[in-house]
């Protein structure tokens, strides 16, 4: 996922940025973009997006972490999201997370040494009657079980 | 002749696999010569039957599943020939649990193609805009007002109502707002519509427009619904191509535009206030109210902000009338509810019906009790805020004030079943964790009562001055019911003390709670 992204470039940032500032309340849709392009919100793209909109930097800086989605940094190549949230609990979600953190090594909302796998729990993706469920990579995964989950983790690793 | 098969597009269908089924009846029909159409829909909302396929006959659909890829080619060939198929359901529209409801909302959805106005329009869409364009802004705050419609989100408040005081506030300019953050665990009604039938949302919204005299609208939807995302964004294209959207909408003088935000991962955007700062570009911070969005809603301009389903909700009743949506339901809560059953359930997914339905009747007989085959122990209804309800309150009608006067809600609509494996107590303290992680910090008690919480619960977890610390937790409760400033603090407390109340055999030090269990 990550080896698609752009490397942080100021000029295509500032593209980005000027592509959307003219938008009612573009800070989000912004920072999204941002992150689309460059897999994270590279920090010298804070005081710009704040320029462009006629807004401070702390207001910026504010926005980017307030929210769960905007990364400081890239994540790994493929990202595994577990959902935690109570449909998926019921469902034996519990045990299916502690098994995914115990083969990759890593808990929940980290990544693993090599890079590869960033793993993180996700409040809900919709999918309660089909639970317990996950996301890899944008594609999501329904009715996991054990060989689901172990299928998903290698999947990621390799 | 060429077969038409309907296979799902929604992200719970693809979750078990309907992409690569359709995929495979490509190749299965190509490699046969067999001429097919595949035409990708919503759900139909009967989620342990997923993916399903369905055959276009002469008695109508005919439904087949669960389909595996493995299935695909044989059941090719009972479609060419004969239709006779382990996998077989019989008509679609007879299957009992999808007979069973009212569908007035979702009476689309699984149906049509959710890409195409056309479609659409076939199965009887944009009627209740053709209508409304016939009448004034008052005709139409009337037929809101009069089919009883409250708003779907959770709050339960009347959508005529909010309407009419945007309809009459003046301003230069007036916002139709759609929350689509449906962060609620165990609902999924939002995302279903507008993947299965992203018009009827559309249409819902310019109604809303034409009635208060907005011309712009925005879709607030969560970034955990990329499929839905994708889905809407297709839709507004699609209604603007047909001149659903834009300038003279349907050939009048209106104008209304739509377009998508994406939310960034914060649950508390989901309260209204918190979710029209986002729009605006800021953290989700909640405000105080007054003043009302109604009043001074996005970008300070009085705003109409309603839930998806408040939305998909008002073409039927411009349609068809108001009279005949009030017949629907009991009480104070009119129209039907798309309930959505979830979590430990054998027979998952969305059942649309009147109000009145008992909370047992839901679990036992619609639901089919648990899929792990063990006893039923507590019910969560109305996402993470919502009450745990133990069975000795299944005779529960589904009602606003039925469940309020259980010290419980509907919220959203989703109702999450939990096994007797459950522990209560890891549940309470799941509550108090949520509530922490997602607090937008403004007030004092959410943000600060939700952390001691978590605390306190261990603590009585661990075994530690279990009484003295319950008593913490309740008075904590109190506090957060009565001095936050949104749902997110004054809601938590109900899982909370509903654990409390039907389940305190769970509190205690682990010892206690296992004999309890036994």
């Amino acid at each position: 996922m990550t080896s698609g992204y752009e490397p942080w470039d100021e000029a295509r940032g500032a593209e980005i940025i000027a592509e959307h500032a003219a938008l009612e309340g573009a800070t989000l849709v912004i920072l999204h973009a941002l992150q689309e392009a460059f897999g994270y919100v590279p920090e010298p793209a804070i005081p710009m997006v704040a320029q462009a909109l006629n807004l401070s930097r702390a207001e910026v800086h504010g926005v980017f972490t307030f929210y769960h989605d905007f990364r400081k940094q890239p994540a790994g190549r493929h990202v595994l999201k577990l959902c935690r949230a109570e449909a998926c609990q019921a469902a034996g979600g519990d045990a299916l997370a502690a098994r995914a953190e115990a083969k990759l090594g890593v808990a929940l909302g980290n990544t693993t040494a090599d890079e590869r796998v960033t793993l993180e729990p996700i409040y809900c993706l919709g999918l309660c009657a089909t639970a317990p469920s996950a996301m890899l990579d944008g594609r999501v995964v329904g009715r996991l079980d054990e060989a689901r989950i172990d299928a998903l983790v290698a999947e990621a690793q390799r | 002749m060429t077969m038409r098969i309907f296979i799902s597009r929604d992200a719970g269908a693809v979750a078990v696999g309907a992409d690569d089924v359709a995929l495979a009846f490509e190749q299965a029909a190509a490699n046969r010569g067999v001429a097919v159409e595949i035409v990708r829909t919503g759900s139909r909302g009967l989620y342990w039957l997923e993916p399903m396929v369905e055959l276009a006959t002469a008695q109508g659909r005919v439904a087949f599943g669960p389909v595996t890829v493995a299935d695909v080619v044989s059941l090719l060939d009972a479609m060419a020939g004969n239709g006779r198929h382990g996998l077989r359901l019989g008509v679609t529209d007879e299957i009992p649990w999808l007979k069973r409801q009212t569908r007035l909302t979702f009476a689309r959805c699984g149906v049509i193609d959710p890409r195409s106005v056309d479609d659409y329009r076939a199965h009887g869409g944009y009627k209740g805009l053709e209508r409304a364009l016939t009448l004034t802004s008052d005709q139409i705050l009337a037929d809101v007002t009069t089919s009883g419609l409250r708003g779907r989100g959770g709050a339960g408040f009347p959508t005529g109502i909010k309407w009419k005081t945007v309809a009459q506030a003046s301003a230069d300019r007036k916002y139709i707002v759609c929350n689509a953050d449906e962060g609620d665990s165990g609902t999924f009604a939002d995302r279903m519509i507008m993947e299965g039938d992203p018009f009827v949302v559309i249409e819902g919204m310019t109604i809303a427009g034409i009635t208060v005299g907005a011309t712009k609208g925005y879709i607030y939807i969560r970034s955990e619904y990329p499929h839905a995302v994708e889905a809407m964004n297709a839709a507004i294209a699609a209604a603007r191509r047909a001149g659903y959207l834009g300038k003279r909408i349907g050939g009048s003088a209106h104008e209304f535009d739509l377009e998508v935000r994406v939310g960034a991962g914060a649950y508390v955007c989901g309260e209204e206030t918190s979710l029209l700062e986002s729009l605006e570009g800021r953290r989700g911070i909640v405000r105080a109210k007054p003043p009302l969005p109604a009043h001074k809603g996005l970008f300070g301009r009085p705003s109409v902000i309603n839930n998806v389903l408040s939305f998909a909700a008002i073409p039927f009743i411009l349609d068809n009338g108001a009279k005949v949506y009030a017949d629907f339901g009991m009480g104070r809560s009119r129209g039907t509810m798309p309930i959505q059953l979830a979590g430990n359930i054998r027979y998952g997914g969305l059942f649309e019906t009147a109000f009145g339905v008992t909370l047992g009747e839901l679990v036992d007989e619609i639901g089919g009790g648990t899929f792990t085959g063990r006893p039923v122990r507590a019910v969560q209804v109305g996402g993470p805020l919502g009450a745990y309800f133990p069975r000795a309150l299944f005779d529960t009608p589904f009602d606003y004030e039925a469940f309020a006067a259980r010290d419980g809600l509907i919220g959203h609509g989703g109702v999450v079943v939990f096994d007797d494996s459950v522990d209560m107590a890891k549940q309470a303290r799941f509550a108090m964790e949520f509530c922490a992680v997602e607090s937008c910090g403004k007030c004092t008690p959410c943000r600060i009562g939700s952390t001691r919480g978590v605390e306190t619960i261990s603590k009585i977890i661990n075994g530690e001055r279990v009484a003295e610390n319950l008593a913490v937790v309740e008075d904590l409760c109190n506090t957060m019911k009565f001095g936050s400033l949104c749902a997110l603090g004054g809601f938590t407390p109900y899982p909370v003390l509903s654990a409390l109340k039907h389940f305190r055999e769970d509190f205690g030090p682990a010892p206690a709670r296992l004999q309890a269990a036994e």
